[in-house]
């Protein structure tokens, strides 16, 4: 059982590590608009700044 | 509506002038792409489309005046590409309702993450095979479940808390209030368990709950955003910019009375005023529904949106502009919130009067158990936990908001404004559809019918001379055509027409009498035309029929509502229109009373009228009606009488409109049911103790989803 002394706190760090990239991912608007986001990418012209 | 953008324009922290623009007619994310190369190209100009709210952030150096003016140049360039753009400085209102959005998003994403790591160890406990996880194994999990979950829930219950919080301080209850003391009691009673190596560990439970119960409100908040946005949109489209007499550029908005506004040829009167300086003809199309231009002089009043036509106007403005439409439907999305429908204040009632009736049940079990049941308290508790979570009448409260708001989002994107709270639960019991002519059946602008009257160089020749002018008949003149402009003197005769001087002979264009042509009088709206001492040219001119009007009411017809054209006008002119729409019933010569009158009649005998007009002569009738819907081309007046203001050419948003508020009718009948028979079944099994606090969550947040996922069905299903 030793192992789990290991083991829980590694899952319970990568759930975190999740966490943290969402809420890095939400606090720099990456959820704003969405659809249009999605498209941009597909965009050529797209101005390099 | 002519708007000065530079009064928009502000600096931003780079000290750049910016500004944020609703644009109109962006069908897909490319075209978002091209309108920012377009602006992009353009220098120091940086433009960013958000594809979703359909809005551009546009920004570009400068500080002076002149720099700020420098974007009544720029929107012309995507006017040009084809996109109608409207100033919008709504955008830090709306970020405050993100923001709480957002704050939502991260609570539910917290409690997903909790409930996922809490389950690990509570599954674990679970299945394992009785007595292999016991003592100091079965500890550990639990303080692991203590440490991923308590510190979970003050995280992302503050939703429930705050909310419970100020119920209780204002000495009311709301349903957060047993939420709150669901969580909070069994959070507690399970940390006491853990401490002295005890079973009753709950932990699971409260995280889950929570987490499905933020899925419920998330989902409610976004429909809510998606409706504002899409409010918000629409009402700057219809905003506009008037200027004083000092030049100065006001938003409409902000015009109070007593202001004194410069109203150019062929503007728009931006509010209800007196005219103290200038004389002009005014389009009263939309008053009297007569498509012939009034003159109007110093003292004389005019209504706002009815269009000055040959003179500029200085016109007093005698009503504030706080009555007007843009502050009703402000007004109303503020209490869209809260939600004013019949259906929501009864929802509200039964949850107000319903949550004491929860605490009492709950305490009536944990006392029952514990006296007449002899359970041990934590199981009493535990039992009254699952009472308290699942006679939560959340799934109540959710119920018809959810549908309101996700339906009046979809018409608010579909360009039809919702004015009234009650008005879709009205529009859907609706069975009679009146409908006025002039303007709304009909686009309100003549079409000239007899082209092949003039010979070629006479046409070239009149629609030349018609381009000179705003009267309503010249303008359908050179409706559409494509003809060189003839280099010409045009001279405006005020009240007679228009005179030019071709090749030494006198042209003349407009009234008969002036022409000295033989008047006819068959009703027809006529112009005409003499070259010289040449034979005058009747040119006849008709009311034409909104493109879409036979289909949409055919639509209509196809769902069994009766159809009925009052109009004002004359007899033949009625039946002309009348012919080949399926009309149950036609009504000439009317004025607005009988118009009224007849409504009355027919609601008298029962029936349940939807007005649609757009004349200031169909206000009392919008008024008298059931419901009442107008075109946004429609007076001020009008347009504040009805429940429903749609934007565009067409007719259909009447059906639309219809079709979406008998679907949300449905829904909300449902919704109501499925909470109903919930609460029935589910009451009694947790009051006789077959539920445990896990089951019960699952069951209450389960039942709000369903409920909130019903309402969705409103957007998937096709409109």
């Amino acid at each position: 059982m030793i192992i789990l002394m290991l083991m829980i706190p590694i899952a319970g760090s990568l759930g975190l590590l999740a966490l943290w990239g969402f809420m890095w991912a939400l606090k720099s608007h990456q959820f704003e608009d969405l659809q249009g986001n999605a498209e941009r990418i597909l965009h050529d012209e797209d101005d390099a700044d | 509506m002519t708007i000065d953008y530079a009064c928009y324009a502000h600096e931003d922290e780079a000290g750049r002038q910016a500004l944020y623009l609703q644009i109109d007619g962006m069908t897909c994310a490319a075209c978002a792409f091209k309108i920012e190369d377009r602006l992009n190209a353009e220098a120091g100009v940086r433009a960013r489309v958000n594809y979703g709210t359909q809005r551009l952030h546009v920004s570009w150096a400068g500080q002076t005046d002149a720099d700020k003016g420098r974007i009544n140049a720029l929107v012309p360039l995507i006017e040009k590409l084809g996109y109608r753009a409207a100033p919008f400085d709504g955008e830090s209102q709306m970020e405050q309702a993100r923001e709480a959005q957002r704050f939502l998003l991260r609570c539910l994403v917290v409690a997903g993450f909790a409930t996922g790591n809490v389950m690990l160890f509570s599954q674990a406990l679970w299945f394992a095979p009785a007595g292999s996880l016991v003592g100091a194994t079965k500890d550990m999990m639990h303080w692991a479940m203590a440490l991923i979950a308590l510190p979970a829930l003050v995280y992302c219950g503050r939703p429930f808390f705050y909310s419970a919080f100020n119920a209780l301080k204002h000495g009311r209850t709301n349903m957060d209030v047993p939420i709150t003391l669901a969580v909070l009691l069994t959070s507690a009673l399970s940390f006491y368990e853990t401490r002295r190596h005890g079973d009753y560990v709950y932990f699971d439970a409260t995280v889950m709950l929570l987490f499905f119960l933020l899925i419920g409100r998330y989902l409610d908040s976004l429909a809510r955003g998606k409706a504002r946005e899409a409010a918000q949109g629409l009402l700057a489209m219809l905003e506009g910019t008037a200027t004083l007499t000092d030049g100065t550029s006001v938003r409409i908005r902000d015009l109070r009375a007593g202001q004194v506004l410069m109203t150019a040829t062929g503007e728009k009167i931006a509010a209800d005023g007196v005219v103290i300086r200038g004389a002009s003809d005014i389009d009263t199309s939309l008053i009297t529904g007569e498509t012939l231009p009034r003159s109007v002089e110093v003292g004389e009043a005019v209504y706002g949106g009815t269009v000055n036509m040959s003179a500029p106007l200085e016109i007093e403005v005698t009503a504030a502009s706080d009555q007007s439409l843009l502050s009703q439907v402000v007004a109303l999305m503020e209490k869209a919130e809260q939600g004013q429908a019949k259906y929501v204040r009864i929802a509200d009632r039964v949850s107000a009067k319903y949550a004491p009736v929860v605490h009492i049940l709950a305490a009536a079990t944990f006392l029952g158990w514990v006296f007449i049941g002899h359970a041990v308290w934590q199981d009493a508790l535990l039992k009254a936990m699952a009472v308290l979570i699942i006679t939560c009448p959340c799934a109540l409260g959710l119920a018809v908001p959810v549908v309101q708001v996700l339906a009046s989002g979809e018409l608010f994107r579909r360009g039809i404004l919702l004015k009234s709270g009650k008005g879709l639960e009205t529009l859907a019991q609706a069975d009679t559809v009146v409908f006025d002519k002039t303007g709304t059946l009909t686009l309100g602008q003549p079409q000239w019918l007899n082209p092949e009257a003039l010979r070629a160089e006479d046409y070239a020749l009149a629609v030349s001379m018609a381009r000179r002018s705003r009267h309503p008949l010249s303008v359908a003149l050179c409706y559409g055509v494509k003809v060189a402009d003839s280099d010409i003197e045009v001279e405006d005769v005020a009240g007679c027409g228009l005179a030019a001087q071709v090749d030494g002979q006198v042209v003349r264009l407009g009234k008969g009498v002036w022409l000295g042509a033989q008047a006819v009088d068959d009703g027809q709206m006529e112009m005409w035309f003499r070259r010289g001492e040449a034979a005058p040219v009747r040119l006849v001119f008709a009311d034409r029929l909104r493109a879409d009007a036979a289909e949409t009411l055919t639509g209509l017809k196809a769902r069994g509502l009766r159809l009925v054209m009052l109009s004002g006008d004359r007899q033949t002119a009625a039946q002309a229109v009348a012919q080949g729409l399926p009309l149950d019933e036609v009504r000439a010569e009317l004025l607005p009373a009988d118009k009224v009158a007849l409504i009355e009649a027919m609601q008298a005998e029962g029936r349940k009228v939807l007005m649609v007009g757009d004349g200031l002569n169909d206000a009392a009738a919008l008024s008298a009606a059931y419901v009442s819907m107008s075109p946004s081309s429609a007076m001020d007046v009008t347009q504040n009488a009805a429940d429903f203001v749609w934007r565009g050419e067409g007719l259909r948003a009447v059906l639309t409109a219809q079709r979406m508020a008998v679907r949300t009718g449905q829904l909300v009948t449902q919704n109501f049911a499925i909470s109903m028979l919930y609460n029935v079944l589910a009451v009694p099994l947790a009051v006789a103790g077959f539920v445990t606090p896990m089951i019960a969550a699952i069951a209450m947040s389960g039942s709000s989803l369903i409920v909130v996922l019903n309402a969705f069905r409103l957007k998937w299903a096709r409109g």
